[in-house]
């Protein structure tokens, strides 16, 4: 015996159970899609800092002009960090926009040029980019922070680290967190975002000169 | 859709998987090296400067 209506039912549960497969076929997909791009951000921009890297470094091995004439977007100096790998080493570019970023850690165009008094001020990616500053926060008081210029070889001890929220433009002063005072030491200011993963805040290493070695021509 | 996509693909089971197989692929491909590097610079979870 036929119910009535049994037909109509049948017909509103397949057109029911067609559009919620492709609900979930287009969730999955989306999904997909997301991990891709995450792995991406993660991975994949470094391919572009490496390759940004290898042009930086073969102008600093042949660059004639002293490193207070770098235009942005050139390679200032070596950056080195013993305590984070022998093999930890990145091309500082001059500039800290979007642009320059991408291609390894930036120098602040107003602040200190490097081993100078004043504060060599540097930003790096934490996360994507190839990551440079991804482990800067496990740097101690007294880890050295190398910076090979043209002219010499800058070694900075670190002295502390801070978090601090993203306008307090105070780290970069001369002195670093005291804007009034004239400096008479050289700094180095490293800065990132914090925590990993976020742009809420941004950590901070603070380093002052050690020694310097000038470089034989 | 992506039994309708099976449907549309011509040959056997195995040339179709294949042909699915290269498929995505080539669409992953074109999301890796165009779509992403356009959407990446909105994404801003890597802020690194402090500025005013």
């Amino acid at each position: 015996m036929a119910i009535p209506g049994a037909r109509i039912v049948s017909e509103y549960a397949d057109r029911m159970r067609a559009t919620l497969r492709a609900v979930g076929e287009i969730s999955i997909t989306a999904g997909l899609i997301l991990m891709l791009f995450c792995a991406y951000l993660l991975w994949g921009t470094g391919a572009y800092t490496q390759s940004q890297q290898a042009l930086l470094r073969r102008e600093l091995d042949t660059r004639k002009e002293p490193t207070r004439q770098v235009k942005p977007g050139q390679a200032v100096a070596m950056l080195r960090i013993p305590k984070l790998g022998d093999d930890y080493r990145y091309a500082v570019v001059e500039g800290v926009g979007a642009e320059q970023l991408k291609k390894g850690p930036g120098h602040y165009p107003k602040s200190a040029m490097p081993g100078q008094i004043g504060n060599f001020v540097l930003s790096g990616h934490r996360t994507t980019y190839a990551a440079p500053f991804n482990e800067i926060d496990e740097l101690e008081r007294d880890d050295e922070i190398i910076v090979e210029a043209r002219e010499a070889r800058y070694v900075y001890r670190v002295t502390s680290q801070d978090i601090v929220e993203p306008d307090e433009i105070e780290v970069l002063a001369p002195v670093p967190g005291k804007p009034d005072i004239s400096p008479i030491r050289a700094f180095i200011t490293l800065s990132t975002c914090h925590p990993e993963y976020s742009a809420a805040e941004r950590l901070i290493v603070y380093g002052v000169l050690k020694t310097t070695e000038p470089r034989e021509e | 859709m992506y039994a309708w996509l099976w449907r549309m693909l011509p040959g056997r089971p195995l040339t179709r998987a294949l042909t699915a197989a290269v498929l995505v692929a080539v669409v992953g491909a074109v999301l890796w090296y165009a779509v992403f590097p356009l959407l990446e610079p909105a994404v801003t979870l890597d802020e690194v400067t402090v500025r005013e």
